[in-house]
Order: structure tokens, then C-alpha cells, then sequence
């Protein structure tokens, strides 16, 4: 990173100037996911006022089968496990470990998508046909961009975590720790999500 | 980890611009985007003003003659959004946060620069994107609440403008919230305190708690929204089993809240106006940053007081008019803490002292027909009338632009190094006070009497009280004049002004005026007691 490594040499050269302080990229990334939580908290509020207050129309279909969101499921919870895995690999320097690890759980979160994509085209409704279709594809919608992003964003740290070039070492651990706490993000939406549309 | 901040270096230093072009740069500078923030703002707020005063020629007779009702319906739309979220929230959060709040922790620039500038250069072409929705297909027609079925009905390519510029401005808001959240609480130079920072932190610090977790909910209900208009969903549609009260409750979690991202940083600002032209300390510090703090818990749980005629049930109306009610005690304490600031003080009648006694004044007036309005069975009787309008315009207007007024009137020496000229100020302050309080007391008779808001045309009866009402309008629109005579002048060969001409002792006023790049030659000074005036003085005795 450009304006990191410039901003070392400089404060090497003006020390007595330019103090330091804590990084508090973290600090910042977490005030955006609550924001971002706070999305989805209208929207599960929105959900549920709905489903207390507004019933749906005779014959409208609104059962879901649990197969695949389940596996979806356990294909986030296990994906947050291999990225654990991959930030412990990294710890230790062993690069290509952590690597291999990221790359799985890119593997995952596509995976997910897939099945995602495939219970969309096996439902017997369609975005308008009631506003129980229309709550559903927008919740999980909003969801699948999140984990879409997510996922480029691990293919993008994983890329940066090659032996040679990469920037993304035991010393410079940010964008993977950033990544991780958003992939996490992600998979606790998607628990929440899990239970609010498809057990309650 | 640690990092070293240091936007003016790492930015490049020889392609940025220097001298007045710098403003208009992608300038990572937090003085330079304050400015920015301000100009612009500024620019929006002669355009709604304007439409204002469209609004107001239109309602001079009684009879839809100035503009057609449809362009009625536009122009009050356009003015309600720009004033909202192109010229309030965008000034007293934008500008004077990214100015005074660096300064005011003891930091070089704020927590993330880039994103400051990020957020900043949302804000221009959103704000052109939505005025230049009028000229495409006629711009939005619901009103700034935008409620459903109204602007799922209304022509389609205004409304969804309108809904892209809003999530434009939206994001704006939020970027720049975490921003001043990391900056207040983690950027502090060492050895500061919390309770040692100035009101304006605390102010913007509630603000930008409420900005984070407020706006998100209304970028969501939009993106609904907007999806009730272009792919036919029915969320809002009771045509297709939708519900239109869903709309107004997310709706209203997050424009409640708005008023106070409006209304506590300028009640930051007048707590750090006050002291400083009155020589005393600044009355009950602590009860001052619990108020703001009770007003941010208390303003996320007020939204469905706007809601009272939306079919809320009684347990629904008895709980958010208490919850309401209460807001009043914070509010109260902190109008009563800067009474007592004023108090026996040695007060100088300047212009950023007037707006700010204006400002005063103004408010108690907006916040009791607050608390009335709060009541259901007067907001009953009232809801939709003028009574409404005439009560946000003390808020909005008299409480917040008086403030950001005053605040242009305190720190122009800082920014500029220059005076403005204290007649003309003054002269602002007479016509400004005199034409808003004309325009808009009037109203309320109006919407007591039952003349509802929103419409072009009205009942003969109530014309003569609305021509007083346009009266004042014209008074607001002449008053902009000596300000900007003021502005232009005072730029150009205004007195010099000595880097701290109120002898104020808050961070800012510790450097040269204007300061240089990296806001310190040396190390930040350290404040710890920034109000301390009355020891001055008795040192001075």
C-alpha cells in the first residue's frame, strides 16, 4: 500500500514532527458494519411487521423447502472456520497455507452462491408475484451482494498473500484480519436471516 | 501496529493545487474540505431559497396562478431536500465538524482523510443530479417524505432521481459519521480527556452515533422503495398487499433522528459562541454532554410522534408521546445552561452574538410547539396544517441556520485571517430576525385555523395572514444581500484580524489565522480547560 509505505519513509525523515498513533482502520470498519447492520435491521423489521400485520392472499405460496439453505448454512459456518484458519496459517509465516485456506473459502462462499442461485430458480414464486416473494428476494438479494463482494474481496487477499510480491504478510496483517471480520459479518446476517425467514 | 498520518505529504504534494484552486481539488486537507463543505452547502442553500420564495410568491393569493400545481408540488419537494440534505446536514455536520474537530482533539487532519474527501465529493453531483431532475421528466412530486402511494404514483424518473440522490447523500452522511467517530475517540492527542473537549466534539460525537446507526435504515426503506417503482414490487403498494405505514415508520427512524443530526451540532456551535462573547465559562458542562447523550438515546425512540394520524394504536401513541415529552428535560437544561452562560457576562453585541441570542430565542419558541405537537390530541386537531411547517422553520431555520450564521460570523477571522464588517453584520442579523419571525409566527395561526400544508391553493379567508407571511419571505431573501456584500468585501480588503481576535481560548484560536497546513507549527497545544474565562479575566484584575 502506496500511501503506507510512503508515510513511513516520511516519518523516518520528520520523526520529530509527525508523531504516531494507534491504526484505527479497525476502529472505523466496525462503526461501518454496525451501519451496515443497521440495514439489515430495517429490513428483518420490515419482514416480520409484515408477516404480524399484513396476510398474504389466498393460495399464495410462501412454504420454503430447508434442504439447501441449510447446507447454505453450514457452508458460511464452515467457510468462517477455513478463514480462522488462514489468518492462524499466516500468524506463523506460513504463506502458502494461508493461501490455500483463503482460496477454499472463496470456494465456499461461491458454492453458497451457487446454491443460492439454484433455490432462486426452484421456487414457485417470482420477485412480484406477493409480498412474501417480494420480502424474501430482497432479503437474501441484499444478503448474496454482501457475500458476493465478501468473496471477491478474499480472492482479491488471497491473491496478495503470494510468497513473492505479495503485501499481505504476518506484519501487515490488516487486510486479511478487515476481510475476516466482515466475512464473519456476513455469516452471522446469514444465521439471523436463517432463522427469521426460513425456521420462524 | 502503528501508522503515521500524513495526508499532505502522502498525497503528493507537488500536483496539488495551490492558492483558491485547491478548493476545488480532491484535497485530502480537512480545513480545505470544512470549506468546501460550507461554499457548496451555501450555493444549494440561495438555490432552496429560491424555491422558497417560488413557494411563498405562489401563496401570496389564494389561487394557483404563479406556477401550475404539478410544478407546485416540484418546487416544494426540491426545496425541502435541498435545505435538508444539501445545505443543513451537509454545513453544520460537513463543514464545521471538518473544520473545528481536528483542532478541537489536537489532530493534524481527521481519522481517514481519504474517505473525508470521498464523502465530500458525493455531495456536488448528487446535488446537481437532483436539481437537474426538473429540467429531464419533472423532478419528484412527493414531498421530501416521499411517502407512498403518493411517489409510487406521482411521474417515475423524478422520484427514482430523487431516491439516488438521497442514497448518494446518504452515504455522504455516513462516511463522514464514521469519521468523526474515529477521530473524536480515537485521534485525541494524548494527555486529553473526554470530558475535557470541547461541546462541539460531544455534539458531533452524538450526531455522528445517531448518523450511523439512522441513515442505514433509511438507504434500505429507499432501495425498497425504489424497487416499488421500477420492478412493480408491492412493499408500499396496498394495491399489492403492501403497507404504506411500514414505509412511514423506517421512514421516520430515520428523519426523526435527522432533525436532531440537524440541531445538536448547533447546539455544539452556540455552546462554543457563548463563553467566548460573554467571558464566562461555559455553564454545566457535564449536564450539557448528558443532555446531548439523552437526546441521542431518546431521539431514536420519538419517530411515531409524526405518525399520530397513520392509524397508530392507542398503546403505540401513549408511549412515543412520553417518550417525546421527555426530550424536552435535555432540552430544556441545555437552553437553561446557556442562559446561565450569559448571565453576568460581559457581553459583547457583535453579530455572531446576536444570531446566537437569535438563535435562542427562536428555538424555545419551535421546541414548546414541539412539545405541544407531541401531545396527540392537539397533533390531531394540527397534523398537516402550517402549524407543522411554522414549527420545523423555528427549528430548522431559526435554530440551525441562525446558528450556522453565527458560526460563519465567529470563525470567518479563523478561516480568512480578515474581519467581516461588524454594520453590515448587523444589519443581516435585523432583517434576517425580523423576516423569518414574520414569515413564519403567522403560520401558525394559519395552520390552527386549519389551512393545510402542501397545497398551492388555499381559503380566501386566510390570504391577507399569507401575504404577511410572503412579506417576511422577501425580508429572509433580501437579508442574504449584506451578507454576501459582506462575505465578498471582507475577503477582499477586510481589517486584519491577529490570529485570535475574541482572545477565545478554545484549540483553534492556539494557531495562526488562517493555520497552516498541518493546523500547528509545533506540537498541539494542550487544552484541558477550554472554557476557563472567568480566571482570565480575574487574572487580568
Amino acid at each position: 500500500m502506496t500511501t503506507l509505505d510512503s508515510s513511513k519513509e516520511i516519518q523516518e525523515n520528520n520523526s520529530e514532527v509527525h508523531e504516531t498513533h494507534e491504526d484505527f482502520r479497525m476502529f472505523g470498519l466496525i462503526t461501518f458494519l454496525i451501519a451496515d447492520g443497521m440495514t439489515f435491521a430495517g429490513f428483518f423489521a420490515a419482514y416480520l411487521t409484515y408477516k404480524a400485520v399484513n396476510p398474504l392472499p389466498d393460495g399464495a405460496i410462501y412454504e420454503l423447502e430447508l434442504p439447501i439453505p441449510t447446507l447454505n448454512t453450514i457452508l458460511l459456518l464452515v467457510s468462517s472456520a477455513t478463514f480462522h484458519k488462514a489468518g492462524k496459517s499466516l500468524l506463523k509465516d506460513k504463506n502458502s497455507n494461508s493461501q490455500k485456506w483463503l482460496f477454499f473459502t472463496a470456494f465456499l462462499g461461491i458454492l453458497f452462491l451457487i446454491c443460492q442461485l439454484f433455490e432462486y430458480f426452484h421456487l414457485p414464486f417470482g420477485l412480484t408475484d406477493n409480498l412474501f416473494a417480494s420480502t424474501f428476494y430482497a432479503l437474501t438479494g441484499f444478503h448474496g451482494l454482501h457475500v458476493t463482494l465478501g468473496t471477491l474481496m478474499i480472492l482479491i487477499i488471497a491473491w496478495q498473500s503470494r510468497i513473492n510480491g505479495g503485501r499481505l504478510t504476518s506484519q501487515n496483517m490488516f487486510p486479511l484480519e478487515a476481510v475476516e471480520l466482515y466475512w464473519h459479518f456476513v455469516d452471522g446476517i446469514w444465521v439471523i436471516l436463517f432463522i427469521i425467514l426460513y425456521l420462524l | 501496529m502503528t501508522i503515521s498520518i500524513d495526508p499532505q505529504k502522502t498525497n503528493n504534494e507537488s500536483i496539488q493545487p495551490k492558492g483558491w484552486l485547491r478548493y476545488f481539488s480532491f484535497s485530502l486537507d480537512h480545513k480545505v474540505i470544512g470549506i468546501q463543505y460550507l461554499v457548496c452547502g451555501f450555493l444549494f442553500y440561495l438555490i432552496g431559497g429560491t424555491l422558497a420564495s417560488a413557494i411563498r410568491i405562489e401563496l401570496a393569493s389564494p389561487m394557483s396562478d404563479f406556477m401550475p400545481r404539478d410544478v407546485y408540488n416540484q418546487v416544494l419537494t426540491l426545496h425541502g431536500t435541498i435545505m435538508i440534505f444539501l445545505w443543513i446536514v451537509p454545513v453544520v455536520n460537513g463543514a464545521f465538524g471538518n473544520y473545528l474537530i481536528p483542532f478541537y482533539v489536537g489532530a493534524r487532519d481527521m481519522a481517514f482523510p481519504r474517505l473525508n474527501a470521498v464523502a465530500f465529493w458525493l455531495i456536488p453531483p448528487s446535488g446537481l443530479m437532483l436539481v437537474a431532475s426538473y429540467f429531464v421528466d419533472g423532478a419528484a412530486q412527493a414531498g421530501w417524505t416521499a411517502y407512498p402511494p403518493l411517489s409510487i404514483t406521482t411521474p417515475q424518473s423524478g422520484q427514482i432521481i430523487w431516491i439516488l440522490s438521497v442514497l448518494l447523500l446518504g452515504g455522504s452522511s455516513i462516511f463522514g459519521g464514521i469519521n468523526f467517530i474515529a477521530t473524536i475517540i480515537k485521534l485525541r492527542r494524548p494527555g486529553l480527556k473526554l470530558m475535557q473537549l470541547p461541546m462541539y466534539c460531544w455534539a458531533m460525537l452524538g450526531t455522528s452515533i445517531l448518523v450511523v446507526l439512522s441513515t442505514p435504515v433509511l438507504a434500505g426503506t429507499l432501495i425498497l422503495l425504489s424497487f416499488d417503482i421500477i420492478a412493480n414490487t408491492g412493499f408500499f403498494n396496498p394495491v399489492l398487499g403492501g403497507n404504506v405505514v411500514v414505509y412511514q415508520h423506517l421512514f421516520w427512524f430515520y428523519s426523526h433522528p435527522a432533525v436532531y443530526i440537524m440541531v445538536l451540532p448547533a447546539f455544539g456551535l452556540v455552546s462554543e459562541i457563548l463563553p467566548v462573547h460573554a467571558r464566562k465559562p461555559l455553564f454545566g458542562y457535564t449536564t450539557m454532554v448528558f443532555s446531548i447523550m439523552g437526546i441521542v438515546v431518546l431521539g431514536l425512540v420519538v419517530w411515531a410522534h409524526h405518525m399520530f394520524t397513520s392509524g397508530t394504536p392507542p398503546w403505540m401513541r401513549l408511549f412515543f408521546t412520553i417518550a417525546t415529552a421527555f426530550i424536552a428535560v435535555p432540552t430544556g437544561i441545555k437552553f437553561f445552561n446557556w442562559v446561565a452562560t450569559l448571565w453576568g457576562g460581559k457581553i459583547s453585541i457583535n453579530s455572531a452574538m446576536l444570531f446566537s441570542c437569535g438563535f435562542i430565542i427562536n428555538f424555545v419558541f419551535g421546541g414548546i410547539t414541539g412539545v405541544a405537537l407531541a401531545q396527540v390530541p392537539f397533533d390531531i386537531h394540527v397534523h398537516d396544517t402550517y402549524f407543522v411547517v411554522a414549527h420545523f422553520h423555528y427549528i430548522v431555520y431559526g435554530g440551525t441556520v441562525f446558528i450556522i450564521f453565527s458560526s460563519i460570523y465567529h470563525w470567518f477571522p479563523k478561516v480568512t485571517g480578515k474581519m467581516l464588517n461588524e454594520k453590515l453584520g448587523i444589519l443581516h442579523f435585523i432583517i434576517t430576525f425580523i423576516g423569518f419571525n414574520l414569515c413564519f409566527a403567522p403560520q401558525h395561526w394559519l395552520g390552527l385555523n386549519g389551512m393545510p400544508r402542501r397545497v398551492a391553493e388555499y381559503d380566501p379567508q386566510f390570504q391577507f395572514v399569507n401575504q404577511i407571511s410572503s412579506l417576511g419571505a422577501l425580508l429572509m431573501a433580501i437579508s442574504t444581500i449584506p451578507f454576501l456584500i459582506n462575505v465578498f468585501l471582507s475577503v477582499r480588503n477586510g481589517k486584519s484580524a491577529g490570529d485570535n481576535p475574541w482572545n477565545a481560548l478554545t484549540p483553534e484560536w492556539l494557531t495562526s489565522s488562517p493555520p497552516p497546513v498541518e493546523n500547528w507549527e509545533g506540537e498541539a497545544p494542550l487544552v484541558e480547560e477550554p472554557y476557563s474565562y472567568g480566571k482570565e479575566i480575574s487574572e487580568q484584575k
